[in-house]
């Protein structure tokens, strides 16, 4: 059994010619919740990617449990993906089926388990994210932060022990932001999971996480725990929790000098 | 027309992945089942509607023509062979195309934009076996069904306005229908050809929802041509099979 869930060394990445992760060094070790902050456009979602084994790296190792992502056949992957989970941005839910047989498809699909024993383990899975009133309803019927929850409880169907979160917190109002990150948390406690958690809501991750990444332009610009992050005197690191407009990421797209643009040269 | 070739090829094998991964079906034939209701049931009303005023037309405008040479007995020939060999797999193959190869398309399309075909896979069901092979034998198999009630239709409306309507003697409609039809060369041809036309249909229609681009406009365009690439299919496919089944007759 290996301290660390997931090691990734010397990642490269490319989409095409594009490079996009640039050497990347991270670990996340059990039980802990680890966060991968940085602006858009920077590498995160396809860091994410490259971990759950929906793309290979051109460069580098990535482990996840010991296993080797880069190498792996497909059957390896399918047998390693039943043991993680994923909550996509938007939740990604099955809009044809109700919410308990949301929840309830991996059972079906990779368990032999009899339809009562299904019910009462979906409705546990439901209860941990306070929906099990709701699984009647349709993915329509649901609100935006009631859909994220319903597809962690989704993820935890078969306690997976690594999850994986695409922007948990993008587009939540502030009740359901301090619910999902305290989901997050008490989940990653009590089923004894790691979980890794792309995100830009500074605030919302750094009262919840153990372990912090800051990627910029494809490499890991800084990392450390919360509170080094917050003394950090990084100007990346600043301008981001600090939200300011201009820093090291500057507030304009390159371009040709402006006054260039409007033609004032000649004047 | 590079572009168009490599398409059909990335197409085919797309379709020979859905053959391979079909055993799903045979293990959980209730997947099936679901999708017959969805594409093959939901289609009756469509098929049943047209399939009688097709039929009816046939009949007015046959007996017209037959009537001037005297042979308006031969009325229920004419509604049957035209229905059996051409009418009924073509017309309920372009009318399914439209009707279920859209919804399949849209269907999966969005499930690709809204990232649930990605999850499927993040949750270590493929989705090829999961969403595709259940739809596809399912439209496969409704096809053949609603092109023959789709003739069958077509014959009662043409007896609804030869016989009923029009007058023309009741026993010899049946029973030169019964003389002239044969079941090999006619009926079992008309199957296999609404048969072809189902495996063209619904392998256009998954391919272009699977391919589809994650967004609006993307899912709008392969809906398109799913129904415009199939209807053409299904013309090119009949011509061809008709050359090849009738051509001694």
């Amino acid at each position: 059994m290996h301290d660390n869930l997931v090691e990734i060394q010397g990642l490269h990445f490319a989409y095409g010619r594009r490079p996009v992760l640039k050497g990347i060094n991270l670990t996340a070790r059990r039980g802990q919740v680890v966060a991968i902050m940085g602006n858009s456009g920077c590498g995160k979602t396809t860091l994410f990617r490259v971990i759950g084994g929906a793309v290979r790296a051109t460069q580098g190792s990535v482990r996840v449990d010991g296993v080797d992502m880069v190498g792996i056949d497909q059957e390896g992957l399918y047998k390693l993906r039943r043991r993680m989970g994923m909550l996509f941005q938007f939740g990604a839910l099955f809009t044809d089926i109700s919410v308990f047989d949301n929840v309830a498809f991996q059972l079906r699909e990779h368990t032999d388990l009899p339809e009562d024993m299904i019910r009462d383990l979906v409705l546990m899975k439901l209860n941990a994210v306070g929906l099990r009133g709701a699984q009647d309803l349709m993915p329509s019927e649901l609100s935006g932060g009631m859909a994220r929850r319903v597809a962690l409880a989704r993820a935890i169907a078969l306690d997976p022990m690594l999850i994986l979160y695409d922007e948990p917190f993008a587009g939540l109002d502030p009740i359901s932001l301090g619910v999902t990150g305290n989901l997050i948390r008490r989940l990653t406690d009590t089923l004894g999971l790691t979980s890794i958690v792309v995100t830009h809501d500074v605030q919302e991750s750094l009262k919840m996480v153990d372990y912090v990444y800051f990627l910029s332009e494809g490499v890991v610009e800084a990392e450390g725990t919360p509170a080094e992050i917050k003394a950090s005197g990084l100007p990346f690191v600043h301008q981001f929790v600090h939200g300011e407009e201009e820093g090291p990421v500057p507030f304009h797209y390159p371009a040709e000098p402006y006054a260039a643009t409007l033609g004032l040269n000649h004047a | 027309m590079i572009d168009g070739v490599w398409r059909m090829g990335v197409a085919m094998r797309f379709f020979m992945l859905t053959l391979l991964h079909s055993g799903i079906c045979l293990r959980r034939p209730q997947l099936v089942i679901r999708e017959i209701f969805t594409a093959g049931v939901l289609s009756l009303i469509i098929i049943v509607v047209s399939g009688l005023f097709v039929g009816m037309v046939l009949g007015l405008q046959g007996y017209e023509t037959l009537q001037t040479y005297g042979s308006e007995e031969a009325l229920g020939v004419l509604v049957a062979l035209s229905l059996v060999r051409e009418l009924g797999p073509v017309v309920a193959a372009l009318l399914f195309a439209s009707r279920a190869g859209s919804a399949i398309t849209a269907e999966i399309g969005l499930m690709g934009a809204t990232e649930q075909i990605a999850a499927m896979e993040m949750m270590a069901v493929d989705p090829v076996a999961r969403v595709v092979a259940p739809r596809f034998w399912g439209a496969v198999i409704s096809m053949p069904l609603l092109a023959a009630l789709f003739s069958a239709m077509g014959i009662f409306g043409g007896y609804l306005v030869g016989v009923v309507l029009i007058g023309v003697d009741d026993g010899s409609f049946w029973s030169q229908m019964q003389a002239a039809v044969d079941f090999r060369d006619d009926i079992l041809n008309g199957v296999i050809k609404s048969v072809v036309f189902g495996v063209a249909v619904t392998v256009i229609a998954l391919f272009e929802g699977y391919d589809a681009p994650p967004t609006a406009e993307g899912v709008s365009r392969a809906t398109t041509r799913t129904v415009v690439t199939s209807s053409l299919a299904i013309l090119a496919l009949d011509f061809v099979l008709t050359a090849f089944m009738f051509r001694g007759v």
